[in-house]
Formats: C-alpha cells, sequence, structure tokens
C-alpha cells in the first residue's frame, strides 16, 4: 500500500495539522509493508521541504506552477488525481480542513475512489484497514470498510499526533504539470481573513468560546475576546452567534464547523447543544460558565461555575491579570 | 433557466438518538424526519433567485427509498416547481449519490446544483465535491453569500473557509453547496402545502439512469463515544481560576 499525504499550506505557511495525517500513515506503515509520500502543491512551495522531509516520507513530491497560487478545487484535484495514479497510490489522506473537504472529495471522484471525513481511528493490521469515525453529531462512532483500489480519507487532527522527526531525508521530487489542460472554471477573486492576531481554534492549546449570552459583537469581544488575549487563547463561538451575526463563520465549533481538541476548552454563555458538543468534548479539560445549573454543558464539564458570564468573566480577566 | 436541489431525508437533529440493541445501527423507530437542513438551506436559495426573475423552473431530488416522498413534498410544499424520486435499495454513499446524481444531470442538463453542505447524519460533506468531478463543472462549496442572475453565465459566491471569507466566480454550469448563513429556510405554509399535492412528483428507478449504485463504505458496528466523567461544580470565581491556570499548565 502506498499513501499519498496531502500537505495543507496557508499563507506560505505549512498548516500544523498536516503532522497529523503524517501521524496517521505513520500508524499505518508501521503496521505493515507501506510507504508514504507527502505532496506539497502550490506556487512556491519548494522552501517548505525541509518541514516536512524528515517524517520517513519516500518523496516528498513538489507540484509547484502559478496556476497553483490560489487552492481552487478544480485544479488541485486534477493535480492531487495526477499525482496518485503516476505514484501508485492506493490511499489519498489529508487532515480534515476546510481545503480538504473542498479538495479531497473532488480528487476521489476523478479517481473512482470512496471516501471517508473525519477519521480518528485505523486498524490497518488486518488484511483491508478497517476506520474509525463519528457520524450523527458525535453521537456515535462508526467502524467502516472502504472497498475499492484507491481510498481517500480525512483524518481529525486531535486523533493523530504528529509523529517525531527522524535524521534521514526523504528526496524532494518535482511533479511535472501540463498548465494548459488545468480546469479554469473556478476563478479566485477575494479573501477576506477574519480573526487576525489571535490563533487558530484548531491549533491552540486554549480556546475560549462563546455563545447566546454574549449580547453583541462588543461583548463578545471585551468579554470572550478579553479573556481568550489574557491566557494567549484562541476564540471561538456557537452557532447561535453566527446566526446573529455577532461572529464569524470561521469561529464556529461544532458538528458543521470545527472540532478542536485543545488543553483547555471554556465556554461561556453556551448551552451545550450535542451539535456545539460535537466539535470540543476531546478538549482534555473543560470547563463552563453558565447562569443555568441545568445547561447540558455541565454535563461535560470538568469545572462548573454557575454565574453571570457578564459579572464572572471581568472578575476572571482581572484575577488572571494579577 | 432550471436550478437542481438534491434533498436528503435525515432525522430530525432535535431528536436524540438510540443506538438498536444489538449495536448494527440506530433506532429510528418512531423518530421524525426532516429535509437535511443544510438541503433546506440550497432550496431556499433556490426559491430566491426563482423569486427574483422570470423562468426559472426549480427541481428538487431524493435518492432514496420511498419515504423520501415525506421530504419531497415538503419542498415542493416550500416552492419547488417539481419532484423526483430516484429508488435505490441499498443506502448510498456519498460516491454513489454524485453518481447517481450525475446522471441524472446529463438528463435534466440544469444551470445550477445547489446542494447542501453536509447532511447530518452522515456528516461526510463530499457528495457535491464528487459530483462537480464526476462531471468536470466547477464548484464553490460552504457558499455564504449566491450573486447570480439568471442568464449570466457565471456566479460570484462568498465561501466560508476555515481562514475567513473567499470570493471566488464559476462558470455554469457548476455545482455550488450551501453553508448556513447564506438564508434562512422559510416554513412551509399550508396553501403552500395544498398547491404541492398537484405539483408533479416523478419516480424513477436508478436502473432507467443505467447506474451502479453499490455503496464503497460499509458500516461494520456502531458504538457510543466514551462518556466524559462526571466533573466538578464550583463555588466561585477564584476557585475557577485557580483550575485555568492549572489547566493552562
Ligand atoms: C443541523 C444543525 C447543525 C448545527 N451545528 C452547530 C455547530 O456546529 N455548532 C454549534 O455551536 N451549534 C450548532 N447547531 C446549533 C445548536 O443546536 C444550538 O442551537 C447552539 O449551539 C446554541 O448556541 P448557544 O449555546 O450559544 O445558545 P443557547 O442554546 O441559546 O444557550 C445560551 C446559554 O447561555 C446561558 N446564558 C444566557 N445568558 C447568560 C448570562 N448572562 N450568563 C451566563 N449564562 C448565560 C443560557 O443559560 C444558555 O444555556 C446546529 C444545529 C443544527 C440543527
Amino acid at each position: 500500500m502506498n499513501l499519498l499525504i496531502v500537505a495543507e499550506i496557508s499563507r506560505g505557511q505549512l498548516k500544523l495539522a498536516t503532522g497529523a495525517a503524517i501521524g496517521f500513515a505513520r500508524q499505518v506503515c508501521a503496521a505493515g509493508a507501506h510507504t508514504f509520500d507527502v505532496l506539497l502543491l502550490g506556487s512556491d512551495v519548494g522552501g517548505l521541504v525541509p518541514s516536512v522531509a524528515s517524517y520517513g516520507a519516500s518523496a516528498v513530491l513538489i507540484a509547484a506552477a502559478p496556476a497553483l497560487a490560489e487552492p481552487l478545487a478544480d485544479r488541485y484535484a486534477d493535480v492531487i488525481a495526477q499525482v496518485a495514479r503516476e505514484r501508485n497510490t492506493s490511499v489519498v489522506v489529508a487532515a480534515a480542513s476546510t481545503f480538504s473537504k473542498d479538495v479531497l472529495p473532488r480528487a476521489a471522484a476523478l479517481l473512482d475512489a470512496g471516501m471517508l471525513s473525519d477519521v480518528i481511528g485505523v486498524d490497518a493490521s488486518a488484511e483491508e484497514p478497517v476506520f474509525r469515525r463519528v457520524m450523527h453529531a458525535g453521537n456515535v462512532v462508526a467502524t467502516v470498510r472502504l472497498a475499492g483500489a484507491v481510498k481517500v480519507l480525512t483524518v481529525r487532527s486531535s486523533a493523530f499526533p504528529t509523529p517525531e522527526k527522524s535524521s534521514a531525508t526523504s528526496p524532494a521530487v518535482p511533479v511535472t504539470i501540463d498548465v494548459a489542460a488545468l480546469p479554469s472554471g473556478i476563478e479566485f477573486i477575494s479573501r477576506e481573513e477574519k480573526g487576525a492576531g489571535r490563533p487558530d481554534p484548531t491549533e491552540a492549546r486554549i480556546v475560549v468560546s462563546g455563545g447566546r449570552a454574549l449580547k453583541n459583537a462588543e461583548d463578545f469581544e471585551r468579554l470572550v475576546g478579553g479573556l481568550a488575549d489574557t491566557l494567549g487563547a484562541a476564540v471561538g463561538s456557537s452557532r447561535a452567534l453566527v446566526d446573529a451575526g455577532i461572529t464569524s463563520n470561521a469561529l464556529q465549533i461544532g458538528q458543521t464547523g470545527k472540532v478542536v481538541a485543545p488543553e483547555l476548552y471554556l465556554a461561556v454563555g453556551i448551552s451545550g447543544a450535542i451539535q456545539h458538543v460535537a466539535g470540543m468534548k476531546d478538549a482534555k479539560v473543560i470547563a463552563a460558565i453558565n447562569k443555568d445549573p441545568d445547561a447540558p454543558i455541565f454535563a461535560v464539564a470538568d469545572y462548573g461555575l454557575v454565574a453571570d458570564v457578564y459579572e464572572a468573566v471581568p472578575q476572571i480577566i482581572s484575577r488572571l491579570k494579577h | 433557466m432550471k436550478i437542481l436541489v438534491p434533498l436528503k431525508r435525515v432525522p430530525d437533529p432535535d431528536t436524540p438518538l438510540r443506538l438498536r440493541a444489538d449495536r448494527s445501527g440506530i433506532d429510528l423507530d418512531g423518530a421524525k424526519f426532516v429535509i437535511n437542513p443544510f438541503d433546506a438551506i440550497a432550496l431556499e436559495e433556490a426559491l430566491r433567485v426563482k423569486e427574483r426573475s422570470a423562468n426559472v423552473e426549480v427541481a428538487v431530488v431524493s435518492i432514496g427509498s420511498d419515504d423520501a416522498i415525506e421530504q419531497l413534498r415538503a419542498g415542493l410544499g416550500m416552492g419547488a416547481d417539481r419532484a423526483v424520486l430516484i429508488r435505490v435499495a441499498t443506502p448510498p454513499d456519498s460516491l454513489a449519490i454524485a453518481k447517481v446524481l450525475a446522471a441524472f444531470f446529463q438528463r435534466e442538463k440544469p444551470d445550477v446544483v445547489l446542494m447542501g453542505k453536509q447532511a447530518i447524519d452522515d456528516d461526510s460533506n463530499q457528495a457535491g465535491q464528487m459530483l462537480a468531478g464526476l462531471l468536470r463543472l466547477p464548484q464553490a462549496t460552504f457558499i455564504s453569500r449566491l450573486e447570480w442572475t439568471p442568464g449570466e453565465p457565471r456566479a460570484v459566491c462568498r465561501r466560508e473557509t476555515d481562514a475567513g471569507i473567499e470570493t471566488v466566480a464559476v462558470r455554469l454550469p457548476a455545482v455550488l453547496t450551501a453553508d448556513l448563513r447564506l438564508n434562512e429556510p422559510r416554513y412551509v405554509s399550508l396553501p403552500g402545502i395544498m398547491k404541492a399535492k398537484r405539483k408533479p412528483l416523478e419516480e424513477l428507478a436508478v436502473a432507467d439512469l443505467g447506474v451502479d449504485p453499490t455503496p464503497r463504505t460499509t458500516i461494520q458496528k456502531l458504538e457510543l463515544p466514551p462518556k466524559r466523567a462526571a466533573g466538578i461544580r464550583v463555588k466561585t470565581v477564584e476557585d475557577l481560576v485557580t483550575h485555568l491556570l492549572a489547566a493552562r499548565g
């Protein structure tokens, strides 16, 4: 079996979650005589080779062309499918994110491959690997088989730690791309990055999330943002605030938003609906502040404080500052 | 102009789920079913396009068993013009759905396929992208705004990504998948339901489309995820801060 890891690159930087996809590959390779390649896609990605070359890959493949400057799904999927064919790949893997959710299913279709999203476990010792993934907003864990010569997966970064680096270096191998043959049906126009300056909730060690208790964007920024900044944390949000236009969709944690697994998750005025809990229940420690003693969030919280967030949070911020 | 909206029948997200006693699946006895919430958002958007322009037809399609007729009727009740049920014997996976829809697309030749980004039962988030790939059509996933006047050769979409918001233009025909911020779906009105009864609902067997919908994925077993151990209630802000500092390390 040969795996192909699709690295995720954002603003010229390798996303940390890529390490999880490599961790997955290493786990599979440890279970049998399997090998893996890492694919770097973009316009100018050669400089990233050292960041992925010490994990034991057979090759670091470089698919670089100005036409790949933006991660447009039609072009990226074409290149991934081409590389998978050339390298005789049996499993294409990337860390779950909006990037891989956009691109990988399309590549799977080009390869006539079945796909599993958000894989959290693998048993590769059997002849055919068996995978575990969550469904129904995290309410059930399914053990799944995936038939076919080629398989495509996204993996949850919380489930597969980045492996240690070794001293051996994988060779860098350029991929030849026929740029004229790439599709051109999607045109990139612009990008607005929200919440710049704060860490990405999927990569942060601490996440402070706010819910409907926060009445407007100013309160959210002052209380949730203020607490996050004192803790050096990322901010997150329930869907209720996204719906109300108070926070950006990029902050939504949950079944249909981001899945996070930080050391500490602090839920500020969030009820704890299953769809929210689906995105944060793998945090090591969960703390919650809610004025309703019966709020479901307290059933998953390690530490719960029954209080009004408008009173408690400013006190917490000032205690932490002293 | 035609917009095609696929609808999936899913358990109501507000009903708690139970596993069957033998853990072979989810106990859906007595469960309420709805149109997958993201598909309802996609349909709402299609209806808004239709309301702004002349000569737009909105067709809804579901792939499943007779049960899905309930959701197709609900889609007609919201305002779709016609519905098609494509009958399959085994529940399909995303690739099978995409293959069936690709064949159906060739028959229908819509200008836009508007789909939900994700079904809230299997949480796969794949079918739209796969459909676009099979048809070699442009795609815009996770869209939160659609700027398109029927007749124009391209649509401008705002997409929700991990980093923020991206704007792309796609050449039509294209596959678009809806995120939650796109709109808020309307409720089905009583006159809507009455009207829906007279709208056409066609039924097809998947064999009529010449597609093999055998799924590649097989669920071997389902389990409940491990429960978190019960936590403690702290009495004061001071106590909470102590625990926060300890957890921060
Ligand atoms: C298909 C689908 C997908 C969904 N996906 C997601 C998802 O990905 N992420 C997500 O978060 N949700 C998701 N939801 C929505 C989810 O079901 C809940 O509606 C949402 O999480 C509720 O957000 P909330 O807890 O902020 O608001 P509420 O449920 O309104 O809770 C607010 C809480 O704040 C407390 N409170 C109010 N004022 C104060 C105060 N001053 N001090 C202290 N506490 C206070 C209240 O006691 C209450 O517990 C989804 C729903 C559906 C149907």
